[in-house]
């Protein structure tokens, strides 16, 4: 007894000791700071969810923080108008978001995955001048390149109203354009990758008689799929989220606007469709939240290898 | 939502979706068929070029040769003939209100200086506090969460936050209600052009919401660099008795420097090119310009390619010295190699 009350003593001592106190305080003020500075990051986007579910005539009066008081103003309203066809091209855009994004991703990575494979583990000649300058393009804004494109684009009637009659997809000009400006950050990646790997692995299965086909899709491409992961989403949250490329080439026709499109030319709207904002807003988070909340990791190591995209 | 647009378009997603990873492999599949028709000694000349050429191809016709294309555009008038530096000076003229000159100065001296350097004190100082607390996963993703939105969605979010009510009415937008809570006059955040017609303010007000967004992106890359540096350099510099402060000064910081620098250059190269958020925000009013919503602007509203090629061209020697720093980065790596 006499044992424990002597270290029950002392531990109290310990508990209150000037260093002891500053230490908690400094614990304190690092929780404080870290959950401050995390709901500020997280208010602005809460602000807009919460001002989404409100009635317009509210949003336009009050702010946003009113609604988390009585009287609750709660309405669907908004989505229900977004969702209509008779006030809002949403269904349209998001399914013209898709046809954009999906081959906007689906060339470049396959195309950089072949020419990958050729700068790691072939030889030809100017090869690694070539791929310098693949590394020097990731630079390049790419707002050097719009003029010439869209000129021959029109001249040579890659244009959705031309495409459409033909019976082509009208975004096949959108397409090679992201292609290609995926290109050189999507080859540096992989090759950067497929240079890492072991050349036993291609050599023992080049003995054993495998053709560069079978090296190709059988040892590489299953070895590569953490980076092609990565690299897939990366391209496919770029082509998703990007507003200046599609502008240029296929323009702001609802036919065939993307999300991002059709959403800036609410905002620039101002009288009509505007309440509209605040939900489309939220629609065209819901595909990216979801690519990201369920595959942050491989996002995140997209990211950490290398992101200087021109 | 209007499900018969999906119905009608289901097969054409399908065509789209099945039929490029189609063509791509027979392409790929194809080539080397008729590689391996060829005598062995010409099969390893030939093959290279088989797998690399879409790739060179694409990217030659896309950006390589586009890019030179603008740059003959940028010294001839718009109707092809040879004018020497005319567009330069047109776009030079003026100083300092004219020509391009306050988007150059919006792009090159605000943008540059303030979005990069807002983004890497923010991903510092996240990065270092986050590495000390438990719950270091939640917090990360809900500050990388703006990376996953496009920034016309940002756009939007931000011009809800600054939204301006005119001084006695209730405030809807977040800032101003913070503001007009200390009994400050609300604030015009994206129009007022202070300080005197300079449009400091408005500008900052931009970048603070494009730093929101890409914060995450340097906090990631931050974290993971502080993260490779060994524990028993700080445990001895702290058993040296070196307060937390100063160990971050003398010991974290020189340690992530040359992640800072790498971060830093991706950061400018993305300040060069800034143009949603202004879009989406001001489209370009009350001197917010920047190059690439001006050249947007001679292209598609006054029809003057030639001017848009010049400041197109304005912007590539912008980032020249990031590209010049990425090719010299990109060597020292393979030397070690």
């Amino acid at each position: 007894m006499s044992v424990a009350a002597a270290r029950q003593v002392e531990s109290t001592a310990v508990r209150f000791s000037p260093k002891w106190i500053s230490e908690r305080l400094g614990r304190v003020g690092l929780h404080v700071a870290v959950i401050g500075l995390t709901l500020a990051w997280v208010v602005p986007t809460l602000g807009l969810l919460i001002s989404s579910f409100r009635p317009f005539a509210a949003i336009a009066t009050s702010g946003w923080w009113t609604a988390l008081a009585p009287p609750y103003q709660w309405t669907l309203d908004n989505y229900s108008q977004v969702l209509d066809p008779a006030t809002s091209n949403l269904g349209t855009a998001i399914f013209n978001s898709f046809m954009v994004a999906i081959p906007s991703t689906v060339i470049p990575v396959t195309i950089a995955a072949f020419a990958a494979y050729a700068f790691a583990w072939m030889k030809f000649p100017a090869r690694d001048w070539i791929f310098l300058a693949f590394v020097g393009l990731l630079a390049v804004p790419l707002q050097l390149t719009f003029i010439p494109i869209s000129k021959f684009f029109v001249d040579h009637g890659i244009v959705p109203d031309n495409l459409s009659s033909l019976g082509l997809p009208p975004w096949l000009g959108l397409w090679l354009a992201h292609a290609g400006y995926g290109l050189p950050f999507s080859t540096y990646l992989l090759a950067n990758f497929f240079r890492a790997l072991p050349s036993d692995l291609f050599e023992s299965a080049e003995i054993d008689g495998a053709g560069t086909l079978t090296v190709f899709f059988r040892i590489i491409l299953p070895l590569s799929v953490p980076a092609l992961a990565s690299l897939v989403i990366f391209q496919f949250l770029w082509v998703w989220n990007d507003l200046l490329v599609a502008l240029i080439y296929v323009g702001g026709a609802p036919e065939v606007a993307p999300l991002t499109v059709n959403l800036a030319n609410l905002t620039n709207s101002l009288g009509q469709g505007y309440q509209l904002l605040t939900a489309a807003a939220f629609f065209s988070m819901i595909v990216p939240l979801a690519v990201f909340l369920s595959l942050q990791r491989y996002f995140v190591r997209g990211i950490l290898a290398g992101s200087v995209k021109g | 939502m209007d499900f018969s647009v999906l119905l009608t378009d289901i097969p054409t997603l399908l065509v789209v979706v099945l039929g490029v990873p189609a063509v791509l492999a027979a392409y790929i599949v194809g080539g080397e068929f008729l590689v391996r028709r060829l005598p062995d000694a010409n099969r390893p000349q030939v093959r290279p070029w088989i797998w690399v050429g879409p790739a060179i191809f694409l990217v030659a016709a896309i950006l390589l040769i586009p890019a030179i294309s603008t740059a003959v555009q940028s010294v001839q008038d718009n109707q092809g003939n040879f004018v020497g530096l005319s567009n330069y000076a047109t776009q030079f003229s003026d100083f300092p209100n004219g020509g391009a000159w306050v988007a150059i100065r919006n792009n090159i001296i605000i943008w540059l200086i303030f979005y990069t350097l807002f983004t890497l004190a923010f991903g510092l100082v996240l990065a270092v506090l986050f590495d000390r607390v438990q719950y270091e996963t939640v917090v990360k993703s809900l500050i990388f969460m703006p990376m996953a939105i496009s920034s016309v969605a940002l756009g939007v979010i931000w011009k809800f936050m600054y939204w301006y009510q005119p001084a006695g009415s209730d405030q809807t937008g977040t800032m101003n209600a913070i503001v007009t809570f200390f009994r400050h006059d609300p604030v015009a955040w994206l129009q007022d052009q202070w300080p005197n017609g300079i449009a400091v303010l408005n500008n900052l007000a931009l970048i603070g919401a494009a730093t929101w967004g890409i914060t995450g992106f340097s906090m990631v890359i931050l974290s993971a660099a502080l993260k490779g540096i060994p524990g028993e350099l700080l445990e001895a510099a702290r058993v040296d008795g070196a307060g937390e402060l100063t160990v971050f000064r003398r010991v974290i910081f020189p340690l992530m420097m040359p992640t800072i620098v790498v971060v830093g250059t991706t950061l400018v190269i993305f300040a060069l090119k800034a143009f949603d958020v202004v879009y989406v925000m001001t489209n370009g009013n009350y001197n917010t310009d920047v190059l690439a919503f001006r050249m947007y602007n001679l292209l598609y509203l006054s029809h003057n390619p030639a001017g848009a090629s010049a400041v197109a061209i304005i912007l590539l020697v912008a980032v020249i010295p990031v590209l010049v720093f990425n090719l010299r980065q990109f060597r020292a790596v393979e030397a070690r190699r």
